[in-house]
């Protein structure tokens, strides 16, 4: 089982990827995304993790103590603002798009300019 | 493209990615066999050289504070964008009847968002002693502004949520942090040199310059959401931009 959360990233990562393929809905199409990106966060604390290590916080625990790599937890920390600040622009464009096409289903979108 | 044709594109390229991911993942070391140098060393280090007992906030504010510059201003540059495309000109104030008449959902308004705010100041504050820091600080006092909206109304939520108190706070955060790199360049040391000590591990006197940074990332990340969350809710709540 030791491959088991590199396994649930990619089983995320693939969801997310078959939402956008198959969307109907810029609104669902950028959650989708955003569901893609979160396979991310579970890869990169799934490689920092340490067998039986705590949280890489040394307040009340003997110096030395094993902790988990904190490292990649900041890089998650960067990951999940970087994820919001696009689905926020993504929700502005889909706004934006809705009020010259009228509708978000990229599918009509493409029938009206094609 | 219809969904099937789509679908039909699609699975050829995710067999492709499939194979990709396996043999990706054949080579990473096993779940909790830790491979890596630099968690171990950060581990080690961050009480002796930085005084600081949270080590993801050492990392985040201070070994990699370079980083998270490029990354406040990457929030900055989204929340710009999502501005220029949302805020029109010749705007007009909230016209749709949104009064909250349940008195009890407006008791809750006066007490709620106050509780909220503290709690994310002090998830902030001290981001150096337990698990916090400016970001997650930063949202939750956003969270306790936006419950302003949901238990008083769009015209209690306007007297803070409008750009002539928000953008300037925005601007604070962001360039803040670049002040802050500023200041250690000044007195001759590189960008970003901590240069008010380390302070005493495990209390709120710890950090020295990252702790100021923290603050500035706070700032920026409370402003930019209250920024997103204004114009969202005035998108729904003006009309005539049909």
């Amino acid at each position: 089982m030791s491959y088991a959360p590199y396994a649930v990233a990619a089983w995320i990562c693939v969801v997310g990827l078959y939402g956008i393929v198959t969307s109907r809905n810029l609104i669902h199409l950028g959650v989708c995304l955003t569901v893609t990106q979160s396979s991310t966060y579970v890869l990169l604390l799934a490689v920092g993790y340490v067998h039986n290590g705590g949280p890489p916080i040394f307040t009340g625990v003997p110096p030395g103590t094993r902790a988990v790599d904190p490292v990649v937890q900041a890089l998650t920390l960067t990951d999940i603002v970087v994820s919001v600040t696009v689905l926020a622009l993504i929700l502005a464009l889909a706004l934006d798009v809705h009020r010259h096409a009228g509708t978000i289903d990229p599918d009509e979108i493409a029938e009206l300019h094609g | 493209m219809s969904r099937r044709a789509r679908l039909a594109i699609f699975a050829p390229a995710l067999v492709g990615f499939a194979a990709l991911l396996v043999w990706g993942v054949a080579g990473l070391p096993h779940f909790g066999h830790y491979r890596g140098p630099y968690g171990h060393v950060v581990n080690r280090i961050v009480i002796p050289e930085r005084h600081v007992s949270n080590a993801v906030n050492a990392t985040t504010y201070d070994i990699r504070g370079f980083d998270t510059m490029g990354e406040e201003f990457i929030l900055f540059a989204a929340v710009t964008g999502v501005v220029l495309l949302l805020r029109g000109s010749g705007r007009t104030r909230a016209e749709k009847d949104d009064v909250v008449r349940s008195d009890v959902v407006r008791a809750a308004g006066a007490v709620a968002p106050a509780v909220v705010v503290l709690v994310g100041l002090w998830v902030a504050a001290f981001g150096f002693v337990t698990p916090g820091g400016g970001f997650q600080g930063g949202v939750a006092v956003a969270g306790g502004a936006a419950v302003l909206f949901v238990t008083l109304g769009y015209r209690a939520w306007s007297r803070l949520g409008n750009e002539s108190i928000l953008d300037p706070l925005e601007g604070l955060g962001a360039g803040g942090y670049v002040v802050v790199g500023v200041a250690a360049l000044a007195s001759g040391l590189p960008f970003l040199t901590n240069i008010f000590g380390f302070g005493v591990a495990g209390t709120l006197r710890s950090g020295g310059s990252a702790e100021l940074l923290n603050w500035a990332a706070a700032i920026e990340v409370a402003a930019a959401n209250l920024i997103l969350m204004t114009e969202f809710v005035e998108q729904y709540l003006v009309r005539g931009r049909s």
